[in-house]
């Protein structure tokens, strides 16, 4: 117990301290599952520290400790961060959820974020990305671009956030091609790039002539590129050293509004414990550049739907929309809640694959 | 469900591709545990060559060049592990350990600012009209040269150990480093070149990652192919051609569970990729039998005054 | 000419002085590693060794030491008896991970029935399991005659693929929104392996420690301890003395996987809470090298695995405060571990310098 009184009693003279100091410096932390390197999720919420950086210039101080892994480790590391007196805390991976609630607990007067998550406490935000949207754009394109009606997806693990993409892209690229069929290959890996690259040459042979990815390595653009007939888009990062061909487009992973905006609010005292789920609009969900290599048309309507998804007219999973079985989802003109959404466990109707497990 | 969709020509040009940079690394590895040494930092030297080989082909613009970097610098870092093993007599398995350990975080070190870029292509071998020929053409005429120095370098390995007079001062050195030290042998030559050659190949097949397979640099993107390698060196019960054909068949499996899963047949995707080990396991459960065990010397410490 | 002589003893002096001259050498190459990347290597240094014990926050990072510490050092000790006595287990990071499955696996089939019977089963559980994949190599070792460092070795990676499928399967929290990983088990009281979370203590430490006592003792006073070190240093002499190797190996491999699983039980149902994808972090592997730096010695092993445990956090720590990259502690750590096996030659052999001719 006597090691429990300690820690508040770090934390409450922190809490102060921290209150005292806010005048010259905020410090924000962050907490990486991969290394700032790695060229797609962990290297985009990076572009964002420096975003942060950028902003506030001499205002705030960041620090980082990058290749985390999830579990005890991650909690010693948030700890260690609200103990050196960080005012607030972004842990960005999923499994980070658990470890941050417990610090959180620990450190009240320490603000903490975590990403893609769902448990929020009086000192804990969540915040996440409507990747879907992005998915939505990328299956109009898609649809309209593929020539062999074949369109592959590196699929990483059967979680609702990369079923929502899968759906999302296949709706919408059905709505404008109706022959159109999705080859889906779990590579039950975020970032392996020799498995991306079998993954997405495996598609390419059995005739995709358009690749979705939604793993983090540009293996599968290197492929397309080789196959050379092939039309790929960036994910997580724009990936745009494959631009004009094959890479056509990018899902970006923007980070950088929202860290500026929460330290703000840290630096005002506005923080307040808040669910995010941003998506175009927000400019949580870049799309990168469209490039020559669509057609004026294609890419004018791209834009269209990017507009309309921006501005709320239109949501990515309107009905009239039944379930992979058969049965009725969505009726016609309703659109999905969040609540639905956040645990996506199925296909929707003309997927002709099962979800792993 | 179409399995038609699945081309197995195609097939097996794309699991040659995928099983190279195994086989580099597990005919390097074959060499060192003939001499009676067990290296475990193969997946080390694989990442070390990779950053090697990328760095160099961005900053000379050539991949050739590229290439030779990669051989140097997964030969220099066993170098490490040879000087810890042969001549401070460390420990073989702690070494190989503490040597994977050092070069993931010595590549990030030197790969810091090559993220995010495009090294230049490694041309593929396209001879007019034999590359087209149907099913010969794909698979054997139409892939990169590294590929075909792979299959030189596993014939040249099983040549060596058979004929050649050193394969045999290899192997009597891999069986009994005291009788081969009696013999008038330099034990510690011998397995020092043993292991400089496992690190040119290792360093070899990394670069074949990062240039030519995926191609870009990113932190730990051999993502655990070093360790496959082991398995495949006993898999192949240190046979050269039995290398060749398991890293086909590891390559093939991992190539032939994507393709089943993109003509849309469900398989439980765990259970496939472990069977290659399983598979392992029961060849040398069967090779127990057999006279063609491990090199009887395999990861003991040699000191001359013994 | 540079000549080595094997002591016939192993100094004892030296083998207390060559793990302080590796740390002091690592120090000044690390330095220089750390100057080289625009740090000041001083501050460096000092953040890695000191502040974890002894800086501004060590109360809460000395616990940290030992959550840490404790499954490799409760690792190390198991492969310790098998490495004496020539018998070579380097797939404990398999054994752990099958431990760990089957130890929550345990606590998750009572969920939520609270009893104080839960946990001791689940020790009991995570320990037969790691015995049991331990088991695979053994039985084929002394069938078959198969290596053991292979067979092992492969078995991690069946027990890594298990592990996916665990935590996208059987185990996966039903409450978990599709995510894939099983139930926090600190959040079911009968199932965690902390006596006090605040102060970061939990079983897995108490386990550790009574395992360096009960090797020290083995090792010292019982003849089955004798026997495995004769076996190692003497093999021949050993058969004629009448020792069994059958049950020599079944006895050192079951026990160097029993106490692989029962880390990962601890660690699962403590520090890390729930069986996930990337629930192993390589403590199997890791435990491999601090049995070596603790010159396969009960109390070494203690004090490598505390070691290990220091250079992890402390580089957490630079890496927070100093913005030093992970790569860079991974090199550090990595010139540790070659300094500490290079030095190891001092301990066993004497170096002479002879002049050039004179054999």
């Amino acid at each position: 117990m006597k090691f429990t009184k300690l820690l508040t009693s770090a934390a409450v003279a922190l809490g102060l301290a921290t209150t005292a100091m806010a005048a010259d410096k905020t410090k924000v932390g962050f907490v990486y599952v991969g290394p700032v390197g790695d060229g797609g999720w962990t290297y985009e919420h990076d572009q964002g520290r420096k975003a942060v950086v950028e902003a506030f210039g001499d205002a705030v101080e960041t620090t980082y400790v990058e290749n985390v892994p999830e579990g005890a480790d991650a909690e010693r590391v948030i700890t260690q961060m609200a103990l050196q007196g960080a005012d607030l805390i972004f842990t960005t991976s999923f499994g980070y959820m658990d470890p941050t609630i417990n610090v959180a607990k620990k450190f009240p007067k320490v603000k903490f974020e975590h990403a893609t998550g769902y448990k929020t406490a009086d000192n804990v935000s969540v915040y996440s990305a409507r990747f879907y949207e992005g998915r939505a754009v990328q299956g109009h394109i898609a649809g309209k671009m593929t020539k062999s009606n074949v369109v592959g997806y590196i699929a990483s693990f059967p979680i609702p956030e990369v079923i929502r993409g899968i759906n999302s892209a296949y709706i919408h690229a059905k709505k404008v091609n109706p022959d159109v069929q999705f080859k889906i290959i779990w590579a039950y890996t975020w970032f392996d790039p020799a498995k991306e690259a079998d993954a997405a040459k495996a598609l390419i042979e059995q005739g995709a002539d358009v690749i979705l990815q939604h793993t983090d390595s540009t293996a599968p653009q290197a492929a397309a590129q080789a196959a050379g007939n092939v039309i790929t888009f960036g994910q997580a990062s724009d990936m745009g050293e494959y631009a004009p061909f094959p890479r056509v487009s990018s899902i970006i992973d923007n980070w950088a509004p929202y860290y500026v905006a929460r330290t703000k609010a840290v630096m005002d005292g506005t923080w307040e414990s808040v669910n995010t789920w941003d998506g175009i609009g927000a400019g949580m969900v870049g799309i990168g550049e469209i490039s020559d290599a669509v057609p004026a048309d294609v890419k004018a309507e791209a834009l269209a739907l990017k507009d309309a998804l921006a501005d709320g007219s239109y949501h990515a999973f309107t009905g009239p929309l039944n379930k992979q079985d058969g049965s009725a989802w969505l009726a016609d003109g309703e659109t999905a809640d969040d609540g639905t959404l956040a645990g996506m466990n199925f296909y929707v109707e003309g997927i002709d694959a099962e979800i792993p497990n | 469900m179409d399995l038609s969709a699945i081309n197995p020509v195609l097939l097996i040009a794309s699991l040659m591709v995928a099983a190279t940079p195994l086989l580099l690394a597990a005919i390097g590895e074959l060499v060192v545990e003939k001499a009676g040494v067990l290296n475990l930092g193969v997946e080390g030297m694989m990442i070390v060559g990779a950053i090697s080989g990328f760095a160099i082909s961005v900053e000379t613009g050539s991949p050739f060049l590229g290439l030779i970097a990669a051989i140097i610098g997964g030969a220099l870092l066993s170098l490490l592990f040879a000087f810890l093993t042969q001549f401070a007599l460390a420990n073989q398995v702690a070494s190989g350990l503490a040597l994977t350990l050092f070069g993931l975080g010595l590549s990030a070190l030197m790969g810091q600012s090559y993220v995010g870029i495009k090294p230049p292509a490694m041309a593929k071998l396209d001879l007019p009209v034999i590359s087209d020929i149907p099913v010969i053409g794909p698979i054997l005429f139409s892939h990169d040269p590294v590929l075909y120095i792979g299959i030189a370098l596993c014939a040249a390995v099983w040549a060596f150990l058979k004929f050649s007079r050193g394969g045999l001062v290899l192997r009597a050195v891999g069986e009994s480093h005291d009788a081969a030290h009696a013999l008038g042998y330099n034990v510690i030559r011998v397995r020092i070149l043993a292991i400089m050659f496992g690190g040119a190949c290792a360093g070899l097949g990394g670069a074949y990652i990062s240039l030519i397979r995926v191609p870009q640099w990113t932190e730990g993107m051999t993502a655990g192919i070093g360790w496959i390698a082991l398995a495949l060196v006993v898999f192949a019960s240190w046979k050269p051609w039995r290398v060749l054909l398991g890293a086909y068949l590891f390559g093939g499996i991992n190539v032939l569970q994507l393709n089943l899963q993109a003509a849309g047949i469900a398989i439980p995707v765990e259970y496939l990729a472990m069977s290659p080990y399983l598979i392992t396991i029961l060849v040398l459960v069967i090779m127990s039998a057999d006279k063609s065990r491990a090199p009887a010397s395999l990861g003991r410490t040699f000191h001359a005054s013994q | 000419m540079i000549k080595l002589e094997k002591r016939p003893m192993p100094s004892r002096t030296l083998s207390m002085a060559t793990p302080l001259i590796a740390v002091v050498i690592t120090m000044i190459a690390g330095g220089l590693l750390f100057a080289a990347l625009g740090k000041n290597p001083f501050e460096a240094i000092r953040t890695i060794f000191w502040d974890p014990v002894l800086g501004e926050y060590a109360f809460y990072y000395r616990p940290q030491l030992l959550v840490k510490a404790a499954p490799l050092v409760l690792i190390a000790i198991g492969l310790s008896l098998g490495f004496k006595a020539g018998i070579w287990n380097i797939g404990a990071e398999g054994q752990y991970i099958i431990g760990a499955i089957c130890g929550a696996g345990v606590g998750l089939a009572f969920y939520p029935t609270e009893s104080i019977l839960i946990f001791p089963l689940m020790i009991l559980a995570g320990a037969l399991g790691g015995w049991a994949w331990a088991m695979i190599p053994a039985l084929l070792k002394v069938k078959f005659g198969t290596n053991e460092i292979l067979v092992s070795l492969m078995l991690v990676y069946v027990a890594e693929q298990l592990l996916a499928s665990m935590s996208l399967g059987l185990l996966k929290n039903p409450e978990g929104h599709g995510f894939p990983g099983s139930r926090n088990l600190n959040d079911y009281p009968s199932a965690t392996s902390w006596i006090n979370e605040a102060a970061g203590l939990h079983w897995g430490m108490a386990f550790a420690f009574i395992a360096v006592i009960f090797a020290y003792v083995l090792l010292n006073r019982h003849i089955l301890g004798f026997n495995i070190r004769l076996t190692g240093e003497a093999p021949r002499a050993a058969r004629f003395s009448g020792v069994n190797p059958t049950r020599l190996i079944l006895f050192c491999l079951g026990t160097s996987g029993a106490l692989a699983g029962m880390a990962g039980l601890f660690e699962v149902s403590g520090p890390s809470g729930q069986i996930s994808i990337d629930f192993n972090v390589g403590y199997g592997f890791t435990a491999i090298i601090v049995a070596f730096l603790g010159r396969l010695h009960p109390v070494g092993i203690l004090l490598a695995g505390l070691l290990m445990a220091l250079t992890y956090i402390g580089g957490e720590i630079a890496q927070g405060n100093l913005g030093l990259p992970s790569a860079a502690i991974q090199v550090f750590q990595g010139m540790l571990l070659f300094f500490l096996l290079a030095l190891d030659l001092l301990t066993n052999y004497r170096v002479k310098f002879a002049a050039k001719g004179a054999a």
